[in-house]
């Protein structure tokens, strides 16, 4: 059916047409192309942000108290609330959502080893911290905050890289080495991965033994834990006004009072990254669609002119016993020989070009990672390429579309008989 | 007999309905060479393309060979006039973008000849149109006279059982009409069937039956009496 003098025939048809040909296939090659560049793009935006959440546990929520701005049962306003470590055994009872729990007290001290010495946030926190932060400890580097540790008030510390970088420059292992904090000893049991997600990365030490040091009594200065289940906006929204409530009736305040204390939510803040990025996608696909359409209708549009100018030839071609399905193929191969032709030549170049400054921003990063500061890498832009499967489907649509294309004013020409189409001029 | 008319209506339903063919009946030999003339709109035409399967008849028989040729499918009707009817048209009807020799050996495409075979066929038949230095051409470079050659060799090369020519010379001078007319005669003496459709005596009087139309019927068949 397809044989070799069917191409010849179209072949010599094209040839003739040189520019139109070349014109109606690039405008195909163009709409896939830059459907194909923008859908990079989209990738882009979107793996650049997945990368920015890559390290942080999604679902996590922190609270911390504040003032009331509300009076309350006879209380005054502008009255401080403070936690103290039995909210977070309440919210660990009260709250069947809540999963991992840590208190954290923070305070900034300086840390020294021989000459060595800098300022640090120091955080006291449970082992579970690790977890709720995404802290992970590669091996032989030590290990994190255990419930020994946190029972027998340890003077034990877990270090940020660039902390132990600082204070050993290199020469040592840090692990089991004496620094102080303030003028305490502490022993180092490990230095975990930060991924750059601080700009000041902390060192944290077991929550009991910070109790003591931190001279804050009982109180927490914040609380860190994770959350299951509460994936969308009305879940976020019920449960943090359920905890408000529990926090309120725990703290007497009025459970209106949106300042008493402070939430913040990792999930959220995911989902509305997560859902302007699938507005920017999805309009990027609506452009990308619309300019692939631009390059169809194109197409069509050469095949109404082709058809319309070869009338004649094809009343010529059935006088002298032509079968309609002949006639039909010769303009439908013509189409889709234009089409899948240029769509491939436009998904090779789109594709070629998105991996070239995939490259090229590879290359970059790969030169800033080892000697940038920390918090450079935070990037919203990265690896902008297209699934392979997704080019070959577009362009799989486009070659059905040339089908289309062709099919339509190819039938109309067949209906003209012979007779007719050779009066034609 | 390898044509038979009986009662052969035709009539066109564009705006007011026109009876264009009202009742022919007509038989022609094989090998016979036979003109048909008439003023326009005698409905000469309608009855090249009856023949010639372009065009249907409402009522009465047309039997082709031995096919009886009714209601039938697109594509049975292009195999017929593929390989039982060669055409030769007033306005050539060459394919402009391909050369004398690819125009020629067409019909054959449409056999699924392969195009080596189909292109010696071509260069044969060009060559007994006297057009073998032609055929690298394109009709564009050709004048009148040979284009119609070149439609004639066209028109032969699927050794059909019959030629049918629509005003074959009516675009040529009268020189090449002359040379065009005696192709077509030699043609007819190696035994394929002609029909011409003309209206000039001069053409028509090398036929062997002038078959006269007016009003879409057949005012009478004339036997030319040839003094060779």
């Amino acid at each position: 059916m397809f044989d070799f003098d069917n191409f010849r025939e179209i072949g010599s048809t094209m040839k003739k047409n040189k520019l139109r040909t070349f014109l109606t296939g690039f405008s195909v090659a163009w709409g896939i192309f830059m459907l194909i560049f923008l859908l990079a793009a989209g990738n882009g935006l979107r793996n650049g942000i997945a990368y920015n959440f890559k390290n942080w546990s999604v679902n996590m929520v922190e609270t911390w108290p504040r003032y009331t701005t509300l009076p309350y049962n006879g209380l005054p306003t502008n009255r401080r609330i403070r936690f103290t470590q039995k909210d977070v055994d309440a919210i660990k009872l009260e709250m069947p959502e809540v999963e991992l729990i840590s208190p954290v007290n923070a305070r900034n001290d300086t840390l020294t080893f021989k000459h060595e010495y800098l300022t640090g946030d120091i955080r006291a926190v449970y082992p579970d911290f690790a977890s709720i932060q995404y802290l992970p400890i590669l091996s032989g580097k030590g290990r994190f905050i255990n419930q020994l540790d946190l029972k027998d008030r340890r003077k034990v510390v877990v270090l940020s890289p660039r902390m132990a970088e600082i204070l050993f420059r290199d020469s040592l292992d840090p692990i089991g080495q004496h620094i102080k904090i303030g003028s305490l000893m502490f022993q180092v049991i490990g230095i975990y991965q930060d991924d750059n997600k601080n700009d000041t990365p902390p060192a944290y030490i077991p929550f009991s033994t910070g109790q003591m040091l931190f001279e804050n009594g009982y109180h927490v200065g914040s609380i860190s834990f994770t959350v299951n289940d509460i994936d969308t906006e009305t879940a976020t929204e019920s449960f943090e006004k359920r905890f408000r409530g529990r926090m309120a009736r725990r703290h007497r305040f009025n459970p209106e009072d949106m300042t008493a204390i402070g939430m913040y939510n990792m999930g959220q803040e995911f989902r509305m990254w997560q859902s302007m990025n699938n507005g920017i996608a999805l309009f990027i696909w609506v452009i990308g669609i619309g300019t692939l359409m631009a390059g169809i209708v194109g197409v069509s549009n050469i095949m109404l002119i082709t058809v319309r100018e070869r009338t004649r030839e094809f009343g010529i071609r059935k006088a002298i016993g032509a079968k309609p399905s002949s006639i039909l193929k010769l303009i439908i191969i013509e189409s889709v020989l234009v089409t899948a032709a240029f769509g491939y030549v436009g998904m090779v170049s789109g594709i070629g070009l998105t991996e070239l400054i995939n490259f090229f921003m590879e290359m970059a990063n790969a030169g800033s990672n080892s000697g940038g500061n920390p918090g450079e890498n935070t990037t919203v832009f990265r690896n902008p390429t297209v699934n392979l499967s997704i080019s070959i489907a577009a362009t799989g649509v486009l070659i059905i579309a040339g089908v289309l294309a062709g099919y339509f004013p190819a039938q109309k020409a067949v209906k003209i008989s012979a007779i007719e189409a050779m009066r034609e001029e | 007999m390898i044509i038979k008319l009986k009662d052969i209506n035709k009539t066109y339903y564009s705006g007011a309905p026109l009876h264009v063919l009202k009742g022919i009946d007509l038989d022609i030999e094989k090998g016979e060479m036979v003109s048909i003339m008439g003023a326009s709109g005698s409905g000469k035409s309608t009855l090249l393309n009856i023949l010639g399967i372009l065009d249907t008849y409402d009522t009465g028989t047309y039997q082709l060979g031995n096919q009886l040729i009714w209601e039938l499918s697109e594509s049975r009707a292009a195999e017929l006039r593929n390989r039982m009817i060669g055409f030769i048209f007033q306005s050539f009807n060459l394919i402009s973008f391909k050369n004398a020799m690819e125009n020629v050996a067409l019909p054959l495409y449409y056999q699924g000849v392969s195009r080596k075979k189909r292109n010696i066929m071509a260069l044969e038949y060009l060559d007994r149109v006297g057009l073998k230095e032609w055929a690298e051409h394109l009709p564009s470079e050709l004048s009148g006279g040979q284009k119609q050659r070149v439609a004639i060799a066209r028109a032969l090369i699927a050794q059909p059982q019959l030629v049918l020519a629509d005003e074959p010379t009516g675009a040529l001078d009268s020189v090449t009409t002359v040379e065009v007319m005696q192709l077509l005669r030699e043609v007819n003496r190696e035994g394929m069937t002609m029909i011409i459709v003309t209206h000039e005596s001069s053409v028509a009087d090398v036929t062997d039956r002038i078959i006269r139309l007016k009003d879409g019927i057949i005012e009478r068949i004339e036997k030319v009496t040839h003094y060779v």
